[in-house]
């Protein structure tokens, strides 16, 4: 059996309102809150980046299970958010969880979906026997331009998997993909701020990847909606799950414990990763659950879980679950907002 | 920092693994290579132990002066804090506001920036400590 062994998530405990955001740029705030389903976003401490959010989600996982990091052979960080352009972020987080020298790493870059794309990579070795656990994590601390529709959601925030054979709290039974050259958000090199296809980000987009992936899913495993008590789909704002959910036919009580965005805002790589690690949180023995990824470029990847009775033995309490943080916030204005992310010119700072 | 003391200090600052003397059983942070105590008997002896991260406030102040590095982080705390296995720790204490920390306080460590070597250069980490709640 090869799934989750251990799993740990991180949230900044900052945190900003749509108000204060629509307040500063002049829109109406109850459009962002109703139609796209976003009441507050997290943000990182001015000391806070991908590399220590991946290590502090780690950590949590290691907490809820203490394993020998000297046993796991491999690291993959997701992120759109790397601290360096050059030097590694899975580096770091393996000298700072004691998994180092022994071990490969890498990051890993698929917009949204990179976090995803690593469990699969160590989903794979550790079934073909190359390592006997792996870590996969998705951590962002994403941007949007300001003034941006994207500002409203792009936040912070990663969740960290261990995936092994042995003490096996949720089993992956199956993982597939869905890929195409679908333009529908981009970052050239060099650039500071993404860009989108605005509309374009919806249909051809996340809605024909995420539905895809998940209709491919129930296809092979011969599964319908009603053989999952929860479902997880990729959350760039609150309202596109809920819709994709609808269309597949899944009620508002499958994936309401897995929506963290409206809260939290879209963490990117970190998005479905923490949906699914809040399901895990409170999941029970023989649950089945159907979490899907998308990641702009585009691509979903979607996995069928279901949660053993390894569960009951397992110390979720030794780490702070997702609601938990969540509900630890502190609200901060724009003007800290500005400063905290580093968007004033400071003295000594070349002309742009 | 110049990039091998970066480098060198890596494991000390990431994991806070610090020293134990094996003939009275005192836990050394920063690592040492001798117990001032024992001296002799605990040379080439001393062993690795890695802190809990856990402690409490021993003491503190707020910093309000500009300081290099730190512009966006003022009014920042700096503690001494008083680790589970015994030695005293000098350490920032983040997510906290200066009005809410008080000694006794219990902490633990978190990773974090520690700074950076200007806008090109290596960026440094390791602990800093937050309220333990
Ligand atoms: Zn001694």
């Amino acid at each position: 059996m090869v799934g989750i062994v251990t799993y740990g998530s991180y949230i900044p405990k900052y945190r900003i309102r749509t108000e204060e955001i629509a307040r500063v740029w002049g829109d109406n705030p109850e459009r962002v809150k109703k139609g796209l389903r976003l009441i507050s976003k997290s943000v990182p401490a001015p000391d806070e980046d991908t590399a220590t959010i991946a290590v502090e989600a780690a950590r949590n996982a290691l907490r809820r299970r203490r394993i020998d990091p000297q046993e796991i052979g491999a690291i993959f960080v997701g992120s759109e958010s790397h601290p360096y352009a050059v030097k590694p972020t899975a580096t770091i987080v393996a000298e700072a969880i004691g998994a180092t020298p022994f071990l490969t790493a890498a990051d890993l870059e698929f917009a949204c979906k990179a976090g995803t794309a690593g469990m699969q990579a160590v989903y794979g070795m550790v079934k073909a026997g190359m390592i006997k656990y792996g870590v996969a994590i998705g951590a962002d601390t994403s941007q949007g331009a300001p003034g941006d529709a994207l500002e409203y959601s792009a936040s912070a925030g990663g969740t960290a998997f261990v995936i092994g054979k042995e003490n096996v709290i949720a089993e992956i039974n199956h993982t597939l993909s869905v890929t195409t050259d679908t333009p529908d958000f981009w970052r050239r090199e060099g650039q500071m701020y993404p860009r989108h296809g605005g509309r374009f980000t919806g249909e051809p987009a996340y809605f024909y990847h995420v539905l895809t992936a998940a209709r491919k899913m129930m296809e092979v495993m011969g599964t319908e909606p009603k053989d999952y008590r929860w479902a997880v789909f990729h959350q760039p704002n609150g309202k596109f799950p809920l819709a994709a959910a609808k269309r597949l036919g899944f009620t508002e009580e499958q994936v309401k414990k897995g929506l963290v965005t409206p809260y939290i805002g879209n963490t990117y790589s970190g998005s479905m990763v923490t949906g699914l690690s809040a399901v895990l949180d409170h999941a029970e023995p023989g649950d089945r659950i159907l979490a899907v990824s998308f990641g702009s470029g585009a691509g979903s990847d979607a996995f069928d879980i279901t949660v053993t009775d390894e569960m009951a033995n397992y110390d979720r309490n030794a780490a702070p679950g997702v609601w938990d943080q969540i509900e630890r916030g502190e609200f901060i204005d724009y003007a800290l907002y500005v400063k905290f992310r580093k968007m004033l010119r400071m003295g000594g700072d070349p002309i742009a | 920092m110049v990039v091998p003391r970066v480098w060198r200090e890596r494991v000390a600052r990431y994991r806070m693994v610090g020293k134990k003397c094996p003939a009275c059983g005192k836990v050394y942070f920063p690592p040492r290579d001798v117990c001032p105590t024992c001296h002799r008997e605990s040379y080439g002896k001393m062993e690795d132990v890695e802190l809990s991260g856990r402690g409490k406030v021993y003491s503190y102040t707020v910093v309000y002066q500009n300081v290099l590095g730190y512009e966006l982080q003022k009014p920042y705390i700096m503690a001494i804090v008083e680790m589970e296995e015994g030695p005293r720790v000098t350490g920032q204490i983040v997510d906290c506001r200066p009005e809410d920390v008080e000694i006794g306080m219990p902490v633990r460590a978190v990773f974090r920036r520690l700074g950076e070597e200007g806008k090109d250069g290596v960026i440094v980490y390791g602990y800093k400590f937050v309220p333990d709640l």
